[in-house]
């Protein structure tokens, strides 16, 4: 039996000696003439390898990958009768139990001698079930390298066939970005088609009162958690434009200031300290907007006579603001260092001032660039997180007052999956009916932005 | 001169010729074009000035936390109480009254306090950590056992935050955190010279804690670093492998550019739906265990992979063709050229976008939340299934804590943070710089 992580090493060790074996058994082919040889002699040696090292690797991860549900089936066929026919949650509580006794932990109640012989079980068959690995992977690689020692001979088309497994690795790398994508698209799904078989889909998207909480007891009092989203979407939109009101004057303004006015030396100090805002955690943004913007609005607020909520929507729009506006500014950089020379000397040469030029011939052209880049903003600041969960309160109120307390899209999906949860529950399966909402909302503003973007460049290329 | 008099009458409102028109209204024009310049300077300045007070307030409230209020004691190492039973057993020993030991130093020092709620003030005065710095003594050397030693323990986080200025001294007895009485014991102890500020090693070494002044931030460091190593192990070759197979194999057609949108897209998704993707695929599907740095380097591996695969394809698509078709020329195959000749020089650019990329995942909180990389979490995490939490996340914990004495330390742990993205960031301009070729 042997430790997952040594049998890489082990496997790792004897690709190496594949490898040495291929070159070898190449060159001893050749009688010694590497001018005999059809590739170079490092391709045989690959070709060794990889014949010891793929097969041998695909049935490591698909032995490790099915392991568990394996040993789970023949213990519970092992199990005596009345344990068996338990209904299956009270079966998956009895599993916990023996798999924690496996791992030494501590155990809920006392241990039966029926659990105790299941988990002696457990151990034994995990016990073989390693030492079967060990066994077949070893001799998986060993007879890989053998097949590779007899098919190599001084013809052989060794270049070719490593190449072609290479291709093969690439397509397989580039294919993970679709996986990903689907992935996304199914987890968040399937969830959220449960949710909507407990909550109707119409109460979720236009119900005007959230509030998650799912009595244990059906007699407790607000045991009907509300689940209508329309207050988390309001409240996300509201700080959302806050944040935009901040972002988009300062950032478009200074991106023209440094790409139109700002001296050599002047741009060289103040890009990269703009660029800073960029790389800040948006944790730390976070515990800025709680620690001293949420105060510091308050109390402004308060020498102005008004009242304002100590998690306002002020503070964090105005923090998520700060946060978007190198986005902001270096998107219309690009944009509008884009647009061609000619047509600002043209405006130049009408005797049109430089904020003229910039105001009547530049900023049009590069509208439809800018409109992008703000799109791709706005949906960065929907999908925020951090800020809001730290800086904007909990409560969902329905109200347009930036100077109340309010709650996001976002917010609320951390809220409700960081902790103890059961996985079936509405309110833990509401977190990923927000988080589909999210997606599509994001997905779609992302899709328009970047056509527009892409759509812009191409009529100056 | 001659002209009508009507014409003359008109000559004050005479539509002037363009010349004019022109030079009147530039002064016009010229201030609005000063005006549009200072937009532009208050815009920079703005922004200039959020950053500074980003800084200045967690530099401000964050520097105090490097150094920790220390207490001198006078201990008796009873025999009594560490050992009752006389046979210096390690096991014995391990498990002695240490918390007695300390309470007996502090009622011999301040013998006039009497009535259980004045001791028990009196005891808040020194951190539960006294106990595990005299067990840890007396585990080493177990001849201290009777002996009478002067040592330095650290201080409870009030009186830590009073010597650092926090905590009001003029504000009502009950608005406080300390009270009068203990106000007077730590005037004592400082008059006696038996409280001092050293530097906190402990920050630096110790993993989480609920007590703030034996809180650190190693176990949320080495956290980050198995995390990142995942990330960097996974990110890297297939992130590299994506942005070759798609710059220099891929056929243009449909399913290629389904590829290219989507990497797009997946830049811009925000990163908490990872997070979803993470704890329905990793967690609930493939049943890897929660909290753990795998699960979370696999997250963030998905969300670095589009920095990565963009930044690759600039640097692969800078390398000019002739090098290309000198190799082709000479007989390489198409493999030979890229992985010989191609990558190496493409490699500079694509090492400066992970780095990158790797900086986004260390900053990265939101997801990690979602995998369960929230638990409170002692222990330093000795492998990549262990439970762990990671830098930022520990910021959010310790946001979260109602003590003062945790603004500091969450501010000083935002101050570490920061410090290991600028070097990241600085190590990517840096290899810009160094190794970036203009063909």
């Amino acid at each position: 039996m042997m430790q997952a992580p040594y049998l890489a090493l082990a496997l790792l060790g004897l690709t190496s000696v594949g490898y040495y074996l291929g070159r070898r058994r190449a060159f001893s082919q050749a009688s010694g003439k590497i001018q005999n040889l059809h590739s170079l002699p490092s391709y045989y040696g690959f070709y060794a390898a990889l014949w010891a090292g793929i097969p041998a690797l695909l049935l490591f991860a698909a032995w490790l990958f099915l392991e568990g549900a394996v040993i789970t089936q023949v213990v519970l066929a092992g199990l005596p009768e009345e344990l068996k026919s338990l209904p299956p949650d009270r079966l998956n509580l009895v599993l916990n139990d023996i798999r924690n006794l496996v791992g030494g932990n501590i155990v809920s109640g006392e241990v039966s001698p029926a659990i105790q012989a299941a988990a002696d079980h457990y151990a034994d068959v995990k016990a073989a079930s390693r030492l079967g690995l060990t066994v077949f992977v070893l001799a998986l690689a060993l007879g890989g390298t053998a097949w590779a020692w007899r098919e190599i001979r001084a013809d052989k088309r060794a270049r070719n066939a490593v190449e072609g497994t290479v291709t093969v690795f690439l397509i397989a790398a580039s294919t993970i970005a679709i996986m990903t994508t689907v992935g996304i698209v199914l987890s968040v799904l399937f969830e959220s088609i449960r949710f909507f078989e407990a909550v109707p889909i119409t109460e979720f998207l236009f119900g005007l009162e959230w509030s998650p909480q799912m009595a244990i007891r059906a007699d407790q009092v607000g045991s009907s958690g509300a689940f209508g989203a329309v207050p988390l979407f309001a409240g996300t939109l509201l700080i959302s434009f806050i944040a935009m009101l901040v972002a988009v004057p300062i950032g478009l303004m200074s991106a023209i200031y440094l790409s139109e006015y700002a001296g050599k030396k002047f741009r060289a100090v103040a890009k990269p300290l703009l660029e800073i805002l960029a790389g800040v955690p948006t944790v730390v943004y976070g515990f800025f907007a709680a620690l001293t913007v949420a105060p510091m609005v308050r109390d402004t607020g308060a020498t102005l006579g008004l009242s304002v909520a100590s998690e306002s929507a002020l503070a964090a729009g105005l923090v998520m603001g700060i946060m978007i506006i190198p986005f902001v500014s270096s998107l219309s950089d690009d944009v509008m260092n884009a647009v061609p020379q000619a047509m600002r000397d043209g405006a130049y040469a009408l005797g049109a001032t430089q904020s003229e030029t910039i105001k009547r011939v530049i900023f049009p052209a590069a509208l439809p660039g800018i409109v992008g880049g703000i799109l791709l903003a706005v949906s960065r600041a929907i999908g925020e997180t951090m800020i809001v969960v730290m800086a904007a309160g909990l409560a969902a109120n329905l109200t347009a007052n930036p100077l109340e307390a309010v709650t996001t899209v976002t917010a609320q999906i951390v809220t409700l999956l960081v902790g103890d949860q059961e996985f079936d529950s509405p309110k833990t399966l509401a977190a990923f009916a927000l988080g589909l909402v999210l997606f599509v909302v994001t997905l779609i503003l992302n899709v328009i932005a970047l056509h527009v973007v892409r759509k812009y460049r191409e009529q100056y290329e | 001169m001659n002209r009508p008099a009507t014409g003359q009458s008109q000559a004050g409102k005479k539509p002037p010729n363009s010349m004019e028109m022109v030079r009147a209204s530039l002064p016009k024009r010229y201030a609005r074009e000063k005006r549009f310049q200072w937009y532009g300077r208050v815009a920079i300045g703005m922004a200039l000035l959020f950053l500074s007070l980003l800084f200045i307030s967690i530099v401000g409230n964050g520097y105090t936390a490097f150094q920790q209020t220390y207490v001198k004691l006078d201990v008796y190492f009873d025999p009594d109480r560490i050992d009752p039973s006389g046979d210096r057993a390690p096991d014995a020993l391990s498990a002695g009254d240490y918390g007695g030991v300390v309470k007996q130093t502090l009622r011999n020092m301040f013998p006039e306090v009497r009535g259980r709620r004045d001791k028990r003030t009196l005891y808040g005065l020194v951190s539960t950590g006294a106990d595990f710095k005299l067990r840890e003594m007396v585990l080493a050397d177990p001849s201290l056992i009777g002996e009478t030693a002067t040592l330095w323990v650290p201080a409870d986080d009030d009186v830590d935050m009073l010597m650092k200025g926090h905590i009001d001294r003029s504000l009502p007895e009950e608005d406080r955190r300390l009270k009068d009485k203990q106000l007077a014991w730590i005037d004592r102890l400082v008059d006696e010279g038996r409280v001092e500020k050293r530097f906190n090693t402990t920050f630096f070494t110790a993993g989480d804690s609920r007590e703030p002044e034996l809180a650190g931030i190693w176990g949320a460091a080495v956290g980050s670093m198995f995390t990142l190593a995942v990330t960097l192990l996974l990110s890297f070759p297939l992130g590299v492998a994506t942005a070759v197979y798609l710059e220099e194999f891929a056929p243009k057609n449909r399913w290629t550019d389904l590829i290219e949108v989507n990497i797009n897209n997946l830049a811009a998704v925000p990163s908490i739906v990872f997070g979803l993707l993470g704890l329905a695929v990793f967690i609930n599907f493939f049943g890897l265990p929660r909290s753990a740095p795998v699960v979370g380097g696999l997250v963030l591996t998905l969300m670095t992979l589009p920095t990565i695969i963009i930044a690759s394809r600039a640097a692969l698509k800078s390398v000019p063709p002739s090098i290309r078709e000198a190799a082709l020329g000479v007989g390489a195959s198409k493999m030979q050229a890229i992985f010989h000749h191609i990558l190496p020089l493409a490699m500079p650019g694509m090492l400066t976008g992970t780095i990158i990329g790797m900086a986004q995942a260390l900053g990265e909180t939101a997801p990690l939340l979602m995998i369960g990389m929230v638990a409170f979490i002692v222990d330093i995490p000795g492998g990549v299934t262990e439970p762990a939490t990671v830098l930022p996340v520990q910021i959010y914990l310790w946001a979260d804590s109602p003590e003062r004495a945790f603004v500091e330390r969450t501010s000083a742990a935002i101050m570490v943070l920061l410090a290991f993205l600028i070097t990241m960031n600085a190590l990517a301009v840096i290899l810009r710089k160094r190794f970036e070729r203009r063909w």
